[in-house]
């Protein structure tokens, strides 16, 4: 498929017009293709979730797209009205925030020593760290919470913060040491002759040329914090509800109506918007040229 | 209120705050060991704060995990190898087992060669951002939701009845008879339809980190084998692919523990039912149904055993990284 595909981004005079625009067409043909089949079932939620809930368990979303038309913005605001939901959400952004600054940046500590730090069981170590990734959450919740009660924290941020840290390190520090890593030597070497000290060069060179890898990491962590429901349920649920996310109102629209699903859509959508809005911001930084000629092929 | 904003602002200005002030911290403590020692001190210092958190959170709860599965349901006695006894001895284990091994062949195999796909042929369109947000959208559902989204793809009714399910809609169009497509247990069809859907929601993950990968390439290398007359397929296979193997080995390792760790969909989805049970729903059935901490923590052990093999396989990787650099 790639065969034919030449690029079409920036213009290229030496190549006909003719070879462009065929390698154009199935290139496009795959890409929307790829697009269309990704976006079905979304679309079909996103449709269902403007329509009365009658409706959607009787026909299916499509025709919906046909007249006669019901679309209504009822199971919106329902999901908007509900009680709380403001706050929720300002706890969602309070602990999202830093559950997706302290990994990166204690990850990033740990990757940079991991990749130009010499030191005897390295090898053994990062081995370990990125092992635990396997490790199942459900596992880990009872000790934790009776740890966190004995300090006296359950319920708090902080509680939330360390524990999302905790639970994201594993891969951060696998993806940035696999980022730093592969970064040349010869960088680190000459700033190292120059007087540079680890810190400036870990601040100077190693992190602006791991943007694209701590642009995608904070996406990812972002996004499974903010989506996250069982680590807010045990660490902050009982001890203080008025701390709970975003993500316990959904889940208590569900249930609480018994049934309910009708909504689902509806908040699914609003609880979307934000981690899109960070997908956006940080697109920008997955730019040819940020690493520049500096990564020797 | 005003105490929550208080907090928003320490969160957003003084946690970051404080994470550079001790890195640069570590250096001015640093002065006071003799200068022999500094190379040896140093990392450790670097990685404490990643070292302590990941034992409290992970190491700690996992050796209690280790312990129990060699103790009874209450944790009261010693029984020696039982727990691992029964696990091998049961037809529900072994089949979330073969269960488990779809999962992880297929899933990393679509995952990775989709995320491959798409992030090598957006880059070459205008509208990259477009798709690749559309990718990418899935991942950004909460599992709730993404289940709830393909119970409607998958929704059976009987031949005659009017079908709401997409899939069977859509195969009713060519006059196929509609498929329960999550009842269906020969091939393992409703665990391969299980597949599709994380397929669905974890190819954004694949695309996007190939793709921070794949915008590291210096560009003049390409335009000098492009200059040379190389066509894209050459491109491709002798500077992109090789270029990305480090990342494609990221992916793939990440979406193998995905995969071994299965959970969310098959719980919301058929609960393990008709044959599509996993380790790790085996394990919250062990855990939270029967009570039994003893053979829930020796389903988590072999999880962790599982995964031996592909961590000796990044460690010669990453040797190999080292040689080269």
């Amino acid at each position: 498929m790639t065969a034919a595909a030449t690029p079409i981004e920036e213009p290229r005079p030496k190549v006909s017009r003719f070879r462009r625009w065929r390698g154009g067409i199935g290139l496009h043909t795959v890409v929307l293709a790829l697009i269309i089949i990704w976006a079905i079932p979304t679309f079909g939620l996103l449709v269902n979730s403007f329509r009365p809930a009658a409706d959607a368990n009787s026909t299916g979303w499509w025709t919906g797209l046909f007249p006669p038309y019901h679309f209504t913005l009822e199971n919106y605001a329902h999901v908007v009205g509900q009680s709380n939901i403001g706050t929720n959400f300002l706890n969602s952004l309070i602990i999202s925030i830093p559950a997706t600054v302290i990994p990166i940046f204690v990850a990033a500590f740990a990757a940079y020593a991991f990749s130009w730090m010499e030191f005897p069981g390295r090898n053994i170590l990062f081995v370990v760290v990125v092992g635990l990734l396997v490790v199942p959450l459900q596992a880990t919740l009872i000790p934790i919470l009776k740890l966190f009660a004995t300090w006296g924290i359950a319920g708090s941020f902080l509680a939330v913060w360390l524990a999302h840290t905790g639970y994201g390190l594993p891969f951060a520090i696998y993806l940035l040491r696999n980022f730093m890593g592969s970064l040349p030597k010869e960088v680190f070497e000459s700033a190292a002759i120059d007087g540079a000290s680890p810190v400036t060069s870990f601040f100077r060179l190693a992190i602006p040329m791991s943007v694209p890898a701590i642009a995608a990491l904070a996406i990812f962590q972002f996004l499974f914090v903010w989506n996250d429901l069982l680590v807010a349920l045990i660490y902050i649920g009982i001890a203080s509800p008025d701390n709970l996310p975003l993500t316990v109102s959904i889940a208590n629209l569900v249930t609480s109506t018994g049934g309910g699903s009708e909504f689902l859509g509806a908040a699914a959508f609003l609880s979307m918007l934000l981690p899109l809005v960070v997908f956006f911001a940080l697109q920008r930084y997955f730019v040819r040229g940020i690493v520049g000629g500096s990564v020797k092929g | 209120m005003d105490e929550r904003v208080i907090t928003a602002i320490f969160a957003v200005v003084g946690v970051p705050a404080v994470l550079v002030a001790y890195i640069w911290g570590t250096e001015q403590v640093l002065r006071v060991v003799p200068e022999a020692m500094k190379p040896r001190v140093r990392p450790w210092l670097w990685m404490l704060p990643a070292l302590a958190l990941l034992g409290l959170f992970l190491v700690y709860p996992m050796v209690g995990t280790i312990i129990a599965s060699f103790q009874n349901t209450a944790g009261t006695a010693w029984v020696g190898l039982e727990n691992y006894q029964w696990f091998v001895g049961n037809n529900d284990a072994l089949s979330a087992l073969k269960n488990n091994l779809l999962w992880l062949v297929f899933l990393t195999l679509f995952t990775v060669g989709f995320g491959l796909l798409v992030a090598v042929l957006v880059d070459r369109v205008r509208y990259e951002t477009v798709a690749k947000s559309l990718i990418f959208l899935p991942l950004a559902i909460s599992m709730v939701a993404a289940s709830v989204i393909w119970l409607y793809m998958y929704l059976y009714k009987p031949p005659g009845a009017v079908q709401i399910g997409t899939l069977n809609a859509a195969i009713g169009v060519f006059g196929l008879d509609p498929i329960a497509w999550l009842q269906v247990e020969d091939f393992s069809l409703n665990t391969f339809m299980l597949i599709i859907v994380m397929t669905w929601m974890w190819t954004g993950f694949g695309m996007v980190i190939i793709s921070a990968a794949l915008k590291g390439i210096n560009p003049e290398l390409l335009e000098a084998a492009r200059v040379d007359g190389a066509n894209e397929w050459q491109v491709f296979k002798g500077i992109i692919f090789p270029l990305l193997v480090p990342t494609l080995v990221v992916v793939s390792t990440t979406m193998i523990i995905t995969a071994l760790k299965a959970f969310d969909i098959v719980f919301t989805m058929t609960s393990g039912n008709l044959n599509t049970d996993v380790i790790a729903n085996l394990m919250y059935k062990e855990m939270f149904r029967a009570n039994d901490f003893g053979r829930a923590s020796a389903i988590a052990v072999v999880l962790l055993l599982a995964i031996v093999p592909i961590m000796f396989f990044n460690i010669g990787r990453f040797r190999a990284q080292e040689a080269v650099r």
